[in-house]
C-alpha cells in the first residue's frame, strides 16, 4: 500500500472524530454538504503529471506527509500580529491561527447596519441564508480532490456579507497564521464574500508562516459579486518556503459588476494558486494580477480562468515572476470566450524574469473563443535582466545590489501600483525590498 | 586628469583599440571623431566600465588611480560620467528616483550627508532649466517613450545633476535637430569650468561650432592617427575621413 493512500483513508476514517469535535456544528445544513464531499473526497484520485491540468506540477511531495488538523489551539502574541499590519492603518483584522478563528487577536470595527463579518464558522451554527444559499455553489467538490477535501471537513474561515447598496470604506484584513511546530498540520480556510447590488469592499487574504516549517494549506475562496458591485481582493501569501499552498478562487460577476484580484507572493516549496471567474452578466469588469518571487528550489503555480459567458465584458490579466536559483514557475491561463458572449475584450499577459540559468518557466496561455466580435490577446516574455539597463544604472553611481533592486522593483511595480491602498502598496514594496536588496 | 597609456581592448575576442595614447587635463575638452567603426564608442564604454569588453593590453590612469580597477559604479562616484550614444529606457523606474538614487550613492561615497527631498528638488529644479526640460519629466519613467533629443537632453541634465569631474558625450549630438543641439551645447558649455574636462565623441564636425574643443583626435582602426586644434575638425569636414584612410602617414601632436 503507497503512501498516497494512507492519506486518504486518514482522512476518511477521521471523519468521525471530526464530526465530534464539530461540537453542534454537525446540525447546521452544511453538513450533509461535507458528507457529499467526502464521498467526492473518496472516489477521487489526487492529480499527477498525466492530468493535463496538473501536466508541469508534480504534487507527489506534498503526499510524502501526512498532514492532519491541528487539535490544539494556539496562540500568538499581539505583537507578531502587529508586525503583520499596514503602517497601523485602521481597519477590521480577522485572524485564524492555525485554521481556527482567533477572537482575542481580531478587531472588528463597526460596520454599516446589516453588514457580517465574522467567522464562518459561527455563521455556519447559525444557519445564515446567505451562506446557505452561496456554499459550495461555486466552487465545485465534484471533480476537483482538493475542494472535495476542504468542503468534507470545513471548519473555519472568513464569511463577509455586504448587503446592498452598503459601502465599506476601510479594507478587510484577514490573517491567516500557521504556528506548526514540529507538527505537519493542515489547515484548510474556507471563505465566502458576497456583495450584493451596489454595495462595495475591499478584503485582503494574508497567509502568513513561520519560516522552514512544513505544513499545507487548503484554501477555498468564493466571491459572489452582484450587479454593479465593486469588490477588490489582495491576497499576500508569506508563506514558509518548505510548506505547501493550494489555493483556489472562485468568482462570479453578474451584470455591470468590478473585481480586482491582486496576488502577491513569495511562493511556498509548493504553490497551486487557482482562480476562476465567470461573467454572469454583461458590463462586468475583471483584473487579475499576480507577482510572485520565488528562489531555492520552489515551484509556483498559477492557474487561471476567465470565462467570458457574456457580452460587453472586460478582463485584463497580467502576472509577473521573478525566479531564481532553481526554481520553477507555472503560468495556465485561459480565456473562454462563448458564443453569446460578443464585445469582449480580454487580455493575458505573463512575464517572467529568470536570475539564474537553472530556474525554469512554462508558460501555457489558452484562448477559446467562440464568439466573432471580440478583442483578444495574450503574450508571454521570458527573459534575464536587462544588462543595459543595469549598466545604464550602474553608470550613475548605483552599486550592483540596489541596481539590481531598483530594475526587478520597476519590473514588478504595475502590479503593485494597481493596488490602491497606499498603506498596503507600501507593506508590499518592504517585502520586495527586503527579499532583493539585503 | 586622464590619461591614457597604449590601450587595447575588444569584446568576443576582436580587437578594436589598438593602441590608444590620449592624455586629458582639467580644464580641457577633448574632440574624438572618427569614421563608424573606428572605435570611438569602444573607448567611451571601456572608460566607463562596460561589461563585455576587455583590455588585453596599456593602462588607464585617472586623478592618480588605476581606472581599469574600479567597478563602474565607483568609476561614476569618483566622478566619470558617460553620456550614452542611445540612452537606455527604464520603465517603471522614475527619473527623479534614478537620480535620487544616483546622487546619494555618489555623496555616501565621497563621506558627504545625502541630500532630503528639499534640497534634491531644489538642486533638480534649477538643473532642469539648463537643458529647457519641463518638469513633468521627472515623474516619468527614464527614458521611456522620449523623443531623441529629450534622451540626449535627459543625459546632459543627469550630467548637470550628479557634477562629473570627467565627462565623456558619446555621439550625443547624433540625431539631433539644430534646436536640440543647441540646448545639449549650451548646457555643456555652462557645465565647463576649470576643474572638469570633457571628452565628446563625434562622428560630425557640426557639434564643435557649438562646443569648441581644445583638442581634436583622428580615431581611425583604433589608434589616434591624427590629433590638432580645433582646426582639425575644419579640415575633415573639408577633406572628409577618406583624407585619414588614404594618407597612411600617421601625425601626432603632442600636447
Amino acid at each position: 500500500m503507497n503512501k498516497t493512500i494512507d492519506i486518504k483513508d486518514w482522512y476518511i476514517s477521521n471523519f468521525g472524530e471530526f464530526e465530534k469535535r464539530l461540537n453542534g456544528g454537525k446540525e447546521s445544513s452544511i453538513h450533509q454538504k461535507r458528507k457529499d464531499a467526502l464521498s467526492n473526497f473518496s472516489r477521487l484520485d489526487f492529480p499527477t503529471i498525466k492530468d493535463e491540468e496538473w501536466k508541469y506540477t508534480n504534487i507527489a511531495p506534498l503526499l510524502k506527509y501526512n498532514f492532519v488538523p491541528s487539535i490544539e489551539k494556539k496562540i500568538v502574541s499581539k505583537h507578531f500580529i502587529k508586525s503583520l499590519l499596514f503602517d497601523e492603518m485602521e481597519h477590521s483584522l480577522i485572524v485564524f491561527i492555525n485554521g481556527s478563528f482567533s477572537s482575542e487577536n481580531s478587531i472588528l470595527l463597526n460596520m454599516p447596519e446589516g453588514v457580517i463579518v465574522d467567522s464562518i464558522a459561527n455563521q455556519i451554527k447559525r444557519n445564515n441564508e446567505v451562506l446557505l444559499k452561496y456554499f459550495g455553489k461555486y466552487a465545485d467538490h465534484q471533480n476537483h480532490i482538493f475542494t472535495a477535501l476542504s468542503t468534507a471537513y470545513t471548519e473555519d474561515g472568513a464569511f463577509i456579507y455586504v448587503p446592498a447598496g452598503k459601502i465599506i470604506e476601510e479594507p478587510i484584513h484577514i490573517i491567516f497564521v500557521t504556528d506548526s511546530g514540529r507538527e505537519k498540520i493542515l489547515t484548510q480556510p474556507r471563505n465566502l464574500f458576497v456583495a450584493e447590488k451596489n454595495s462595495q469592499v475591499t478584503i485582503i487574504e494574508h497567509y502568513v508562516g513561520n519560516k522552514g516549517e512544513i505544513y499545507f494549506t487548503n484554501s477555498v475562496t468564493e466571491i459572489v459579486a452582484e450587479e454593479n458591485a465593486i469588490v477588490d481582493h489582495i491576497k499576500l501569501q508569506e508563506e514558509s518556503k518548505k510548506a505547501f499552498h493550494i489555493a483556489r478562487m472562485e468568482v462570479d460577476q453578474e451584470r455591470s459588476s468590478n473585481f480586482g484580484s491582486h496576488l502577491i507572493s513569495t511562493g511556498a516549496d509548493l504553490t497551486r494558486n487557482e482562480f476562476n471567474a465567470r461573467f454572469n452578466d454583461e458590463g462586468g469588469e475583471c483584473t487579475l494580477n499576480g507577482l510572485y518571487m520565488i528562489d531555492g528550489t520552489q515551484l509556483f503555480d498559477a492557474h487561471t480562468l476567465m470565462d467570458h459567458a457574456k457580452p460587453h465584458c472586460n478582463s485584463h490579466e497580467h502576472y509577473k515572476g521573478i525566479l531564481d536559483d532553481k526554481s520553477r514557475g507555472v503560468f495556465n491561463g485561459k480565456i473562454i470566450v462563448r458564443q453569446d458572449a460578443q464585445k469582449t475584450n480580454a487580455f493575458q499577459e505573463n512575464n517572467s524574469i529568470l536570475l539564474s540559468d537553472e530556474a525554469l518557466v512554462n508558460t501555457k496561455p489558452q484562448l477559446e473563443i467562440f464568439a466573432d466580435d471580440v478583442k483578444c490577446s495574450h503574450g508571454a516574455t521570458i527573459g534575464q535582466m536587462d544588462d543595459d539597463a543595469k549598466f545604464y544604472l550602474k553608470s550613475r553611481g548605483i552599486g550592483e545590489e540596489a541596481s539590481k533592486g531598483i530594475l526587478l522593483h520597476a519590473f514588478a511595480s504595475n502590479v503593485i501600483t494597481s493596488i490602491k491602498i497606499e498603506s498596503v502598496r507600501n507593506y508590499i514594496e518592504k517585502i520586495i525590498t527586503e527579499k532583493f536588496n539585503q | 586628469m586622464l590619461e591614457i597609456k597604449n590601450l587595447h581592448a575588444g569584446i568576443e575576442g576582436n580587437e578594436i583599440l589598438k593602441g590608444i595614447d590620449l592624455k586629458v587635463n582639467a580644464g580641457e575638452v577633448h574632440a574624438i571623431m572618427g569614421p563608424n567603426g573606428s572605435g570611438k564608442s569602444t573607448l567611451a564604454q571601456v572608460l566607463a566600465g562596460r561589461e563585455g569588453y576587455v583590455v588585453t593590453e596599456g593602462e588607464v590612469t585617472y586623478n592618480g588611480k588605476n581606472l581599469l580597477d574600479l567597478a563602474t559604479e565607483d568609476r561614476a562616484r569618483e566622478g566619470v560620467f558617460l553620456a550614452f550614444q542611445y540612452p537606455v529606457e527604464i520603465p517603471g523606474v522614475s527619473n527623479t528616483n534614478l537620480l535620487k538614487t544616483a546622487l546619494n550613492e555618489i555623496r555616501k561615497y565621497r563621506g558627504e550627508e545625502e541630500l532630503d527631498t528639499i534640497e534634491f528638488l531644489s538642486l533638480i529644479k534649477e538643473k532642469m532649466k539648463l537643458v529647457e526640460l519641463d518638469q513633468k519629466f521627472l515623474s516619468r519613467a527614464v527614458n521611456e517613450g522620449f523623443s531623441g533629443g529629450e534622451k540626449k537632453r535627459n543625459e546632459i541634465f543627469q550630467m548637470a545633476v550628479l557634477q562629473p569631474k570627467l565627462a565623456i558625450l558619446d555621439e550625443t549630438d547624433s540625431g539631433l535637430d539644430i534646436d536640440a543641439l543647441k540646448i545639449v551645447a549650451n548646457g555643456v558649455n555652462k557645465l565647463r569650468s576649470k576643474d572638469n574636462a570633457t571628452i565628446l565623441v563625434t562622428h560630425y564636425q557640426r557639434l564643435l561650432n557649438y562646443i569648441v574643443p581644445d583638442f581634436v583626435h583622428v580615431l581611425y582602426n583604433g589608434i589616434i592617427v591624427k590629433s590638432g586644434g580645433k582646426e582639425l575638425a575644419f579640415k575633415l569636414e573639408e577633406l572628409g575621413y577618406d583624407w585619414v584612410k588614404n594618407g597612411k602617414s600617421v601625425e601626432v601632436v603632442n600636447h
